[in-house]
């Protein structure tokens, strides 16, 4: 199964110094195919789809009233596949615990978030690095990468990649390619678990930290700050502000059908946060009164357009509307060379039956009574991702600093070789 | 009248505990009332028309006060009362035609009125043709004997009505109130039938293989898609939920019984969807008189979304949901906010609403609002009974005629706030200055003839 975007075969080095050998002019190429993001799955294509269902371990659903435009994206699964997988759980030999388990939280979205799944899926990878020997007859380097690419596939199908996860699977491939070889197998696992840590480390922990700080600047006595579903380092931010005594409110923004705003907003008022809970269609009324708003990001393209939960670039477009300052605060580690212009060229479908059903609400599920061939008129579409345009964001707060969108590719470009020479 | 009393006040209660669904129905409920109130009304024989003008205004005040949001309620009862006026002035101008001209002055009516000069026959002819005809170009360049004759015709007016009165006075009396209530009975027909009328030009705006988007659920919006797809236009509709009361499925389960082909997003997604979409079309529930829009929560996001993306944004709305009012901070003065338990649910958030700040203050809110206010500037195009319109011609028409009036040293709104203690002449000839602008402005025909309605009362 073609893996989505982050794959590299093969270390950098090793290629650039064959290249050179041949001439000038063939080095640039193959820097500039590099550079090209391998294409992804084309779910449209029937016979890609068929070759896939053969080779994937989960039951693909069927291809029940899919949206149009939305055919050459993998239809969303949900976690009625927990007890099919969980049955095969002693049989899948090549398939490390951790990992299992932690295709398992994805699949049931018990870890969601960017930060959490590339924090669990890279300490799963670190135990089963520590677990993994090398077969015989076998380099560790391209035994493992090949083990590695397997998982990926596994938590592939269970739910696919975020940005952030991409980018770190990248990472540490680089780094099992840059292994020297004289290195003893233990000790190459010792190295490869300490590069995990330091990763986590430095481009998550620590960068959060720094964020915070920067933010938190941008934060004045009085303010109204207003912020969009849950995003945990914005959650920091509002509460590392209000430990260190700054008076504000916030303006908690929710929307279906994941209606994830409602646990950011217990973990605010615990903490003695005086907030205002709205639902996204009241944004218009609650914008007059607001006088900054803070976005996280699943990452951020190039051409500096924000690809967030889905809602984001609404609220950022009527805060453009209303003059209202929109403060993106994403780690580095999330950016990413692409460019997309819309939000149809890449997303990831939901579960359509919670477009559907309204829980907790009996007096609003007008759609239970239609007969199979009213529902074949019927689509339902549940996205989890939408692009916003950059000309909506003011600043951007990373590690390295608050910077404007269009900087996104020179911090691409700059600091992207640096994990590559740790 | 106990009855009319009970009537009134049953309506009232239903308005105050919001009972009553949509502008449309609530429109007709009044013009229903007000029409048992009119038919109730005892009137006297003389100053008929403000008598039955007295009583809907009381009527009308009590309605409007009982639900301010509801605009539809203070339209309909200017148009009932506009329906008195002009009914008064057809009887009074036909009364006028079939007069002798040899005019006699009454002076037994002259304590009735203002201290109005007794004019001669000729002047009496005069007078009355150039009520009956609109003015022509040369009338208006020569400008003094046209104004010279309007005070003028508004006193031979009066002294034509006493004697009219004088006359005919029992038939006249029954007659006034039989034409008022067969006009509101026409009001009451326009407003039922005012989504058919609209439909009907469902089919110049739907091309085939159109993308529509909407939010929410208009009984106008599905009325409209259904006929064109009466008229065999495919297309595909993309209907967003409209949280918190999730009108979008009722709309999607309407439209997908009908065999259209709909899609149901939530609201988040709308600006993802919006580059894909050919042009949005939205009912209101109020349209103000510089051509905002009060509607359905949501729907300036997805206004301000279809401008970046260049995608028409078009309103449908019935008459009676014209306003001549104009609107000064509608988020708040124009909004009902609704109840919170519709965002959350008290049993899951109630330790939540047990914090408090140092001042008592609890530290969750939550807002709920039913309606948005969406700038004219968003607004490509209103489609009402009477056709489609830019937003600024819904503005321009009060404008029109507020500025008309003031220029002949008039401003109507006043006009209308003296009505209450100013005897039969200034209604004619307030009266006069509408049919005038309805010449000039080409209103000739009843259904636009509301916005002369305008203003307090």
């Amino acid at each position: 199964m073609k893996q989505p975007p982050q794959k590299k075969d093969g270390p950098p080095v090793a290629s650039s110094v064959a290249a050179s050998e041949r001439g000038v002019d063939r080095p640039v190429e193959k820097e500039r195919k590099k550079d090209l993001p391998p294409p992804r799955m084309q779910f449209d294509d029937e016979s890609r789809v068929d070759k896939a269902k053969r080779r994937s371990l989960l039951n693909q659903p069927e291809a029940r009233n899919r949206v149009e435009l939305f055919r050459h994206l993998p239809p969303h699964k949900n976690g009625s596949q927990l007890p099919y997988l969980e049955s095969k759980f002693f049989e899948l030999h090549e398939m490390h615990p951790s990992v299992y388990k932690v295709g398992l939280q994805y699949l049931t979205g018990d870890t969601s978030g960017g930060n959490a799944r590339c924090i669990a899926m890279l300490q799963a990878f670190q135990e089963a690095i520590r677990d993994y020997s090398t077969p015989p007859e076998k380099t560790l380097n391209r035994d493992l990468t090949s083990k590695i690419g397997g998982f990926v596939s596994f938590l592939i199908e269970c739910r696919p990649l975020s940005m952030s996860m991409g980018n770190a699977i990248r990472f540490l491939k680089s780094r099992i390619a840059r292994l020297p070889l004289t290195l003893s197998e233990s000790e190459a696992k010792a190295a490869l678990c300490s590069d995990i840590d330091r990763f986590i480390n430095e481009k998550i922990v620590l960068a959060d930290k720094v964020i915070l700080r920067h933010a938190a600047t941008k934060i004045r006595d009085g303010d109204v700050l207003l912020t969009y579903g849950s995003s945990c380092v914005v959650e920091m931010i509002l509460l590392y502000a209000h430990e260190i005594g700054k008076q504000f409110r916030v303006v908690v923004v929710d929307s279906r059908p994941m209606l994830e705003g409602q646990k950011q907003l217990r973990r605010l008022v615990a903490k003695g946060l005086s907030c205002t809970y709205t639902q996204l269609n009241a944004i218009s009324y609650v914008m007059h009164e607001v006088t900054r708003v803070f976005l996280g990001a699943s990452s951020i393209f190039s051409n500096g357009t924000v690809y967030s939960r889905v809602g984001t670039a609404s609220v950022a477009m009527v805060a453009h509307a209303f003059h209202v300052p929109v403060l993106v605060c994403c780690e580095a580690y999330k950016f990413h060379e692409r460019v997309q212009l819309d939000s149809i060229c890449f997303n990831e479908l939901g579960d359509p039956d919670a477009v559907s059903k309204v829980p907790g609400r009996e007096d609003v599920n007008y759609l239970d009574n239609l007969t199979d061939k009213q529902k074949e008129n019927l689509q339902l579409l549940n996205l989890k991702y939408d692009a916003t345009p950059s000309d909506y964001i003011s600043v951007i707060v990373t590690d390295y600093g608050m910077i404007p969108p269009t900087s996104v590719p020179v911090i691409v470009r700059e600091y992207r070789k640096e994990y590559l020479l740790i | 009248m106990p009855d009319t009393q009970a009537l009134v006040n049953d309506f009232i209660s239903k308005l105050k505990k919001r009972k009553i669904e949509g502008s449309q129905a609530t429109a007709k409920q009044t013009a229903e009332l007000l029409r048992s109130v009119i038919s109730q009304t005892r009137v006297p024989y003389t100053n008929q028309a403000a008598a039955l003008i007295q009583s809907v205004k009381a009527v009308g005040e009590r309605l409007i006060a009982a639900n301010p949001v509801e605009l539809a309620v203070g339209n309909v009862v200017r148009r009932v009362l506009h329906i008195i006026r002009e009914e008064d002035l057809s009887l009074t101008t036909a009364a006028m035609a079939g007069l002798n001209l040899s005019a006699v002055s009454d002076d037994e009516d002259d304590a009735d009125r203002d201290n109005q000069p007794v004019l001669s026959a000729a002047a009496i002819a005069a007078a009355s043709r150039s009520t009956l005809r609109p003015p022509s170009l040369q009338t208006l360049l020569e400008d003094v004997p046209d104004s010279a004759a309007i005070p003028h015709t508004s006193s031979s007016g009066g002294d034509s009505e006493g004697k009219s009165k004088s006359a005919d006075k029992s038939s006249r009396s029954r007659k006034l109130k039989h034409d008022v209530i067969e006009a509101v009975n026409e009001l009451i027909q326009d407003i039922s039938t005012c989504h058919e009328q609209i439909a009907e030009q469902a089919v110049e705006h739907i091309h085939q293989n159109e993308v529509i988007l909407t939010l929410g659920s208009s009984r106008t919006v599905l009325e409209f898609l259904c006929a064109a797809k009466e008229k065999k236009r495919s297309f595909r509709v993309f209907v967003s939920e409209g949280a918190p009361r999730y009108q979008g499925h009722l709309l999607a389960k309407e439209l997908v019984m009908r065999g259209l082909q709909t899609t149901l997003i939530t609201d988040s997604a709308v600006f993802a969807m919006i580059s894909r979409v050919n042009m949005v079309i939205v009912g209101a529930h109020a349209v103000m008189a510089n051509g905002g829009v009060i509607a359905p929560v949501g729907l300036n996001m997805v206004a301000l979304a279809a401008q970046k993306h260049a995608v028409p944004f078009v309103v449908l709305a019935g008459s009676h949901k014209l306003c001549p009012l104009y609107p000064h901070h509608p988020e708040v003065l124009l909004n009902e906010l609704r109840s919170p338990s519709e965002l959350l649910d008290f049993g899951e958030f109630s330790d939540c609403l047990d914090f408090g700040s140092g001042i008592g203050a609890p530290l969750l809110h939550v807002v709920n609002p039913t309606f948005d206010y969406v700038q004219p500037k968003l607004v490509s195009l209103f489609i009402t009974d009477t056709g489609g319109h830019n937003p600024s011609y819904i503005g321009e028409m009060y404008r029109l005629f507020v500025v008309s009036a003031c220029g002949e040293g008039m401003n109507f709104k006043s006009e209308i706030m003296r009505t209450n203690c100013i005897a039969e002449g200034n209604f004619v000839k307030s009266s006069i200055r509408m049919r005038g602008i309805n010449f000039f402005g080409k209103l000739e025909d009843r259904k636009s003839q509301f916005f002369c309605g305008c203003g307090e009362m």
